[in-house]
């Protein structure tokens, strides 16, 4: 029934694949391997990108990639983490349009780079006024003292 | 303008917003144009932004669906409705049969007044506004059934996880199913009207089309990915609720257009009426909610079909009572980017009805004045006698 994963398990052995429930697959794969796993969901498996979350823990940035199988109603998430010192992810918005938007979000939200990406430009923080330096969805952002100094 | 100043290419900018006395939601289009024809665009947006990722986490699970109902005050079932599935999924539990029906009958509630709003809206786009005046007069019967049931028109506080959070009482059915059947009555009416409409049609046909593949590769959702002949549906794909139990036709069209996009709204409007009364009809007895002890440690995923299309929240939780992160993606997120594609090729008349196809929170509108040596070439009334003539030349064609 879940040929995706099968394939998904042939292309990246080292995949480590995580049930919650017969239609929420968690699959974590080395971040070299992002590429060709998010070409092998969208051109060979069919499946739209719903979105991407990106996640400050401990270990480094976690970042899913959440494929939606619509024929059969599973969401594949794929899940790489980008350590801290070294924050890098290949961008997929150069081969995946859908990608766009949410790799200039996590870019400027929580300082996530993505060489390759044609437009790296902030996209929901404003061009003039934001401190580029500060990244709101990372655990250290200062919550309480930014919002009384504004 | 002297000699110098002249730009090298024909390449002109026409800015659309961010801030227009029309527009409810301030965003920047800024089309790329030659002459009338559009190039290319950019979409600046982000000036309303408002941090909802950012202060969820700093709220109970409780209190989390009244913060997400505020994102949108149109679809304000569908994301509290995402938010406590994906919190029922960290919890592997589900909303006892009768809460089920009673959230299925709220979110197919909501899809009516929405697509009725956004079809009044786009008659507005577009010049009509008897179109506009009628279709909000009827959406409003449906409001009167929200405020009966949920006891307010927008945000109806209706889900908790775990369940819904008002019972549907027996004597307020015959209300609803009365609401239903004089909505229905007068959404046929304007179905057929809009459809028949020749000027509608030939204002409408071909312009702003998405194709199939554009559709995919941009991965639309909702209407807009329906018009383009791609055939999801949350509800069908993955169903939650009573929809696991419901059979409905889910209307798709190939030509990508505006004009497919209208259809495939108002062809859903019926398809909603129909799940309503099938759901009312069957509403099971029994309690409407189970009671969450607590939210154990773990990942969720909640999405559901919003009326522009599928909305999606991830939560993650510690084992505390609030989450660790809360990521929210809206159906507009999705659709408007596709817009860049869509408007490509139109003239800049047809991008604003392009832009407003896959989003009703944007419109503009266009004047016109042509000089010749100085002096006005066409008055009004001029304008008047062209457009007679033209709906004239439109009704030989239809």
């Amino acid at each position: 029934m879940r040929e995706a994963e099968t394939g998904l398990r042939v292309l990246i052995p080292e995949a480590e694949v995580y049930e919650h429930n017969p239609k929420r697959l968690y699959i974590t794969i080395p971040r070299e391997r992002l590429t060709e796993a998010a070409k092998f969901l969208h051109r060979d498996r069919g499946m739209r990108l719903a979105i991407c979350t990106g996640i400050d823990t401990r270990a480094g940035f976690e970042v899913l990639y959440h494929f939606s199988e619509d024929v059969t109603g599973i969401m594949y998430t794929l899940r790489v983490l980008a350590p801290k010192d070294d924050p890098k992810l290949e961008s997929q918005a150069s081969w995946f349009p859908a990608a766009d938007w949410i790799e200039r979000e996590m870019h400027e939200l929580l300082g996530i780079d993505f060489p390759g990406h044609p437009n790296l430009i902030p996209l929901l923080t404003s061009d003039t006024d934001w401190d580029k330096s500060k990244y709101p969805l990372r655990r250290d952002f200062e919550r309480r003292n930014e919002a009384h100094e504004r | 303008m002297s000699e110098g100043m002249r730009p090298m290419s024909d390449r002109r900018i026409v800015p659309i917003g961010p801030y227009h006395p029309l527009q409810e939601e301030p965003e920047f289009f800024k089309l790329i144009v030659e002459g009338e024809t559009v190039v290319d665009m950019e979409i600046n947006l982000g000036y309303n932004h408002r941090g909802h990722e950012f202060i969820s986490p700093e709220l109970t699970y409780d209190q989390i669906p009244f913060l997400v109902e505020r994102i949108c005050g149109i679809c304000s079932n569908s994301h509290p409705l995402a938010t406590v599935l994906a919190v029922e999924e960290i919890c592997a539990i589900k909303a006892p049969p009768r809460g089920a029906y009673i959230r299925t009958i709220i979110h197919e509630l909501e899809r009516i007044h929405s697509h009725l709003l956004w079809v009044g809206l786009a008659g507005h786009f577009i010049g009509y506004n008897t179109v506009w005046m009628w279709a909000w007069r009827y959406r409003e019967h449906i409001l009167e059934v929200f405020e009966m049931i949920t006891g307010n028109r927008n945000h109806y506080a209706a889900n908790k996880p775990g369940g819904a959070r008002r019972d549907i009482l027996p004597e307020q059915v015959p209300q609803i199913l009365a609401a239903l059947d004089v909505a229905e009555k007068k959404t046929l009416m304007l179905t057929n009207a809009v459809l028949d409409d020749p000027v509608i049609r030939a204002r409408l046909e071909r312009v702003g089309v998405l194709t199939r593949e554009q559709a995919i590769a941009y991965s639309v959702v909702g209407p807009t990915a329906r018009a383009s002949g791609v055939d999801i549906d949350v509800r069908r794909d993955d169903p939650h609720d009573a929809y696991v139990d419901l059979k409905w036709n889910i209307p798709v069209l190939p030509e990508g257009d505006v004009f497919a996009k209208a259809k495939v709204r108002l062809l859903e409007t019926f398809e909603s009426i129909r799940i309503i009364r099938e759901c009312l009809g069957r509403m099971p007895d029994g309690p409407i909610q189970v009671r969450v002890e607590e939210i154990p440690p773990g990942e969720g995923i909640g999405h559901t079909e919003a009326p522009r299309g599928e909305v999606f929240h991830y939560l993650r939780s510690d084992g505390s009572n609030r989450p660790l992160r809360h990521k929210i993606r809206a159906p507009s997120y999705m659709n408007i980017a596709s817009n860049v594609v869509a408007v490509r090729g139109g003239s800049i008349a047809d991008a604003a009805l392009t832009l407003a196809a896959v989003d009703p929170c944007y419109c503009c509108t266009e004047r016109m004045a042509a000089f010749e040596d100085g002096k006005l070439k066409l008055t009004g009334k001029d304008l008047l006698r062209l457009s007679w003539q033209k709906t004239e030349r439109i009704r030989e064609r239809f």
